[in-house]
């Protein structure tokens, strides 16, 4: 007799979304994310019960209220290391990380470090607009220099820092960028970061409508974006521009990346250069691009090299290899003892 | 010459030497010779908080003490019998509190020139009018030991290493101690050192030789001290953070439950972390986080998932978990904290004990936010407190602070073996995935407990989003309301107010339930203050003792009970944190004896205040 087994029902944008309400302000690039989320999940095959969202403090990290599976919104800049917990305790679960620039990098950036350095296997999305936003408007650490904001009312001094850059030097082995309204490349990245074993390190460059709006158009603008925007494929010559003309290549002499146009001062394609998402130098360059009004943004995957095993399951296979060898009963009775009769 | 061997009740003996010495060893192992003779025990490792400090000064001694007795022994001893000093320094530091008449051993061979500078001596102390008060045994270890080992062929700061074991030979011959457990154990620690292990065996022997023939300066008398008469069962010696580690391992295994350890290292708190992570038979998985946060963290996000989170600390690595411990509260997950105290405020006295972090346990965190606190008075005693911290998080949904001290941390006593196979399950039944045309809510409540339900990822159906951010008291989503605000703090009082049903009454330790005083303590002052009313009592006094285990919520009797005395003295080794709870609570007149030096209460000190407090 043939088994009868009930097909697996596929789960739909439906199943994912909560019955909460959204509280982000209409028009916020948090929406798309949001969006772009609950639709790729079933996409990837994955359970309700088996994934959990866990969030900081921020407008980012509301996050996990709006989605229908396990969430946590924890307290400011510790996301990693209750996301970090929950691997511990149960290593089979399906973790994303939601921040943003101020509760990942700021707050949180000590503990974003160590998650990525450990290699704990969960999926890190940090929302980039470049502005404390829940707290009304101060600048964050990737505001522009001169942000004026209610704490700097004449200017920011401080340096930005670059956070995927910040990734790669804490040991990422996932580090990928896309653009909040950028509703075809993100699920793609989304896919690629759920896939891959280990910290999945996703920087999005997201728009604060209320506080910092436009910060990211000269970059994701339509009418730039072609120009501003290099989309990034393993194995693929790195060209770009709206004539699809432009390209990457290495300057040894200046030790670094430069824009050159094909056929112009006798550039051909074979002087670009093909992208491998598993060569660490390159994506440290590549994070840097953009720095200069003549440089692209590099978006996709610009680094992924998986270890072999991720931190949790080497703390479990450490554990394992020890467990029920010993009784608590067996240790405690070991050692000297005498009896008193 | 002859000796006879006299038999004692107890003697307190303190080893001090520099920090390179070995002294926290050569204790140690007079420690296992001694509880291998059955005599009851107490030790107190004084150390300081730097690693290597400047060979020869003050700040450089290392001590460790023990008292040791054919009776119960409950405290340190106030004043040493027998004073080991390894050099100048050690002399200088802990001369002054030898009792008079009391036995001083010396190295004469590190009483040198730049020695006694470094320690502030201008000139030797030895035979002068200073050590008039004392027998004194003078002896130039050093050279000793060195023609002892000399066959082994170490070099001579390798041989001189070896005086430690010189030195405990001798007490151990001066006491009738046996030298064979030692002897093992060298052989076994310097088991790929053959040379080391045989130099420090000899100068071991020699020692005990020593003592044996040598014509002494003194007639020094040996001592026999016998066993305890305790309960019977098997015994072994036990530090605080041992039984400690042990006692959440069990917690552990009585819920049902993994345990995830999050820690950061931190004086005098790491040897938790050091002995759960040695503990990976029985399934605990231990993790050191990057910083004190990050570390509770771990723990909280690892209960959310379906462990049992631990966080181990001291003050102020406490303090920097306490928006997290928040979290643990609003969200309503259970969570261990120990807190194993030492000097404060700021870095403080890292190696020094002291019971100052009350306020912080029972007060601390942002907003009304309750939560458990239960106190351990002896190093054996934390593996109860340890299971019953377990038990109170998982039945309440809660944090439980556990409060422990740098004393009990590293001291260490006899420990009758509990019998785990009688210890009670409490174990944990998680949501279950509900049924047709039901809902999950996390925050539906036991009506007895008011703890909320557990719901785990990895369950169908029970899906649900928990934060910080307060929670409608009927469905668990995200409230602003006002009204329910009011609702859900009343509602978090409630429940661990409650524990005080599921929690024995107080007790009373010694003495009557009413008359002229009680001496009311907490934590590690249970032996000074035990010893102290117990000699107040025979000198005719009307005074009792109670030691308070749960600190928040209290004993519901305990109220009722304080006010059946005349009048209450609180002891602590803090500026007076228990007294204005007591105050606070109870609108008694409590009064305070502080002491906040770094070291246990002396028992003379708290009998004096005794004494004034009835004849007052």
């Amino acid at each position: 007799m043939n088994e009868m087994t009930a097909p697996v029902q596929k789960l739909t944008i439906k199943d994912f979304t909560s019955d909460q309400e959204v509280r982000w302000c209409p028009g916020c690039g948090d929406y798309a994310i949001l969006k772009c989320m609950q639709r790729t999940l079933p996409e990837l095959g994955a359970t309700r019960e088996n994934t959990v969202f866990v969030s900081g403090i921020g407008c980012s990290s509301r996050f996990p209220y709006y989605m229908d599976t396990y969430g946590f919104h924890t307290i400011h800049g510790r996301a990693p290391a209750v996301a970090t917990g929950v691997k511990l305790a149960n290593p089979e679960l399906d973790v994303w990380m939601i921040t943003g620039d101020g509760d990942g990098l700021s707050i949180g950036g000590n503990h974003m470090m160590h998650v990525l350095r450990r290699d704990v296997d969960i999926n890190i999305l940090l929302f980039n607009n470049k502005i404390y936003g829940l707290t009304k408007g101060q600048y964050s650490p990737t505001s522009d220099p001169g942000t004026r904001a209610p704490s700097t009312p004449q200017g920011s001094i401080d340096s930005p820092m670059n956070p995927i850059s910040f990734a790669l030097g804490s040991g990422a082995r996932f580090a990928a960028r896309t653009v909040d309204t950028a509703l075809k490349h993100m699920p793609g990245v989304f896919t690629r970061a759920h896939g891959f074993k280990g910290a999945s390190f996703v920087e999005i460059l997201q728009n604060c409508i209320v506080y910092n709006d436009a910060t990211w158009a000269d970059v994701t603008n339509k009418a730039v974006a072609k120009d501003k925007q290099l989309l990034l494929e393993h194995g693929e010559k790195m060209i770009f521009g709206a004539d699809a003309n432009k390209g990457i290549r290495f300057n040894a002499k200046t030790f670094a990346l430069e824009v050159v146009t094909v056929g112009e001062d006798g550039i051909t394609e074979d002087d670009i250069l093909t992208h491998d998402e598993t060569n660490l130098t390159l994506a440290r360059m590549l994070a840097e691009l953009g720095a200069e009004p003549s440089e692209p943004m590099a978006m996709g995957v610009l680094y992924a090299d998986p270890a072999e095993t991720t931190y949790a399951e080497a703390v479990h296979a450490q554990v394992n290899e020890f467990k029920g060898k010993r009784t608590l009963k067996d240790m405690i009775y070991s050692g000297q003892t005498w009896e008193v009769s | 010459m002859a000796s006879e061997i006299q038999e004692l009740e107890s003697a307190v003996v303190r080893f001090a030497g520099d920090s390179g010495d070995g002294m926290q060893l050569t204790g140690s192992q007079f420690t296992s010779s001694t509880a291998l003779e059955g005599s009851d025990l107490a030790t107190f490792p004084d150390f300081p908080a730097e690693i290597r400090a400047p060979v020869g000064t003050t700040f450089g001694v290392s001590a460790f003490q023990i008292n040791f007795g054919a009776r119960a022994i409950k405290t340190v001893g106030d004043q040493p019998d027998v004073l080991v000093a390894m050099n100048p320094a050690a002399l200088k530091t802990n001369l002054g509190n030898l009792r008079s008449g009391g036995l001083l051993v010396v190295d004469t061979g590190a009483f040198t020139k730049r020695n006694l500078q470094k320690a502030g001596y201008e000139e030797s102390p030895l035979g002068t009018p200073m050590m008039d008060d004392y027998q004194v045994i003078d002896l130039d270890i050093s050279k000793q030991t060195l023609e002892a080992v000399k066959e082994h062929g170490l070099g001579n700061k390798e041989a001189l290493r070896c005086k430690n074991m010189w030195t405990l030979g001798m007490v151990l011959w001066m006491f009738s101690r046996k030298r064979e457990p030692i002897v093992d154990w060298l052989n076994k620690k310097f088991a790929k050192l053959p040379d080391i292990a045989a130099s420090n065996v000899a100068a071991l022997n020699a020692g005990h030789a020593f003592g044996e023939t040598a014509e002494l300066n003194v007639s020094i008398k040996r001592y026999q001290i016998g066993a305890n008469k305790t309960e019977p069962g098997l015994y072994r010696t036990v530090t605080g953070s041992q039984a400690l580690s042990w006692g959440i391992a069990a917690g552990g295994e009585l819920a049902g439950l993994n345990i995830v350890l999050g820690s950061y290292p931190i004086t005098p708190a790491s040897p938790i972390l050091h002995t759960l992570s040695g503990m990976k038979e029985m399934g605990i998985v231990t993790f050191q986080a990057e910083d004190e946060i990050a570390a509770i963290c771990a723990a909280i996000g690892a209960s959310f998932a379906g462990s049992l989170g631990v966080t181990s600390s001291s003050g102020p690595g406490i303090a920097l978990k306490m928006e997290a411990m928040g979290l643990a509260i609003s969200t309503e997950l259970p969570l261990v904290v120990i807190n194993s105290q030492r000097g404060g405020p700021s870095t403080g006295l890292p190696t020094k004990t002291e019971q100052s972090d009350l306020y912080q346990a029972i007060y601390g965190r942002n907003g009304d936010a309750p939560l458990p606190v239960i106190a351990t008075r002896s190093p054996g005693d934390c593996f109860e407190v340890a299971i019953e911290a377990c038990r109170l998080a998982v039945k309440y949904m809660t944090p439980v602070m556990l409060l422990t001290d740098g004393f009990i941390a590293n001291a260490a006593e006899p420990w009758m073996l509990p019998d785990l196979d009688a210890l009670k399950p409490f174990k944990v039944e998680f949501a279950e995935t509900p049924g047709e045309g039901e809902t999950y809510n996390p925050f539906k409540r036991d009506e007895k407990t008011l703890a909320r339900n557990w719901g785990i990822p990895g369950v169908p159906g029970t899906e649900h989003r928990i934060g910080g951010i307060e929670k409608s008291y009927d469905t668990g989503h995200i409230s602003y309301d006002a009204d329910n605000h009011q609702k859900m703090t009343d509602t978090r009082f409630a429940k661990i107010d409650g524990i005080a049903n599921d929690i024995p009454l107080q007790e009373v330790e010694q003495g009557e339930e009413n008359g002229t005083l009680v001496v009311v303590g907490w934590g590690s002052t249970f032996g000074p203050i035990s010893e102290a009313v117990k000699a107040a009592r025979a000198g005719g006094l009307s005074v009792s003792h109670i030691h308070i285990k749960y600190l928040n919520p209290f004993p519901r009797n305990l109220g009722d009970l304080l006010k059946g005395y005349d009048k209450v003295l609180v002891p602590e080794m803090n500026a007076g944190q228990l007294k204005t709870v007591l105050r606070d609570k109870f609108l008694i007149d409590a009064k305070p004896l502080n002491q906040v030096s770094g070291l246990p209460f002396k028992i003379v000190d708290i009998l004096s205040a005794i004494r004034a407090e009835v004849s007052a």
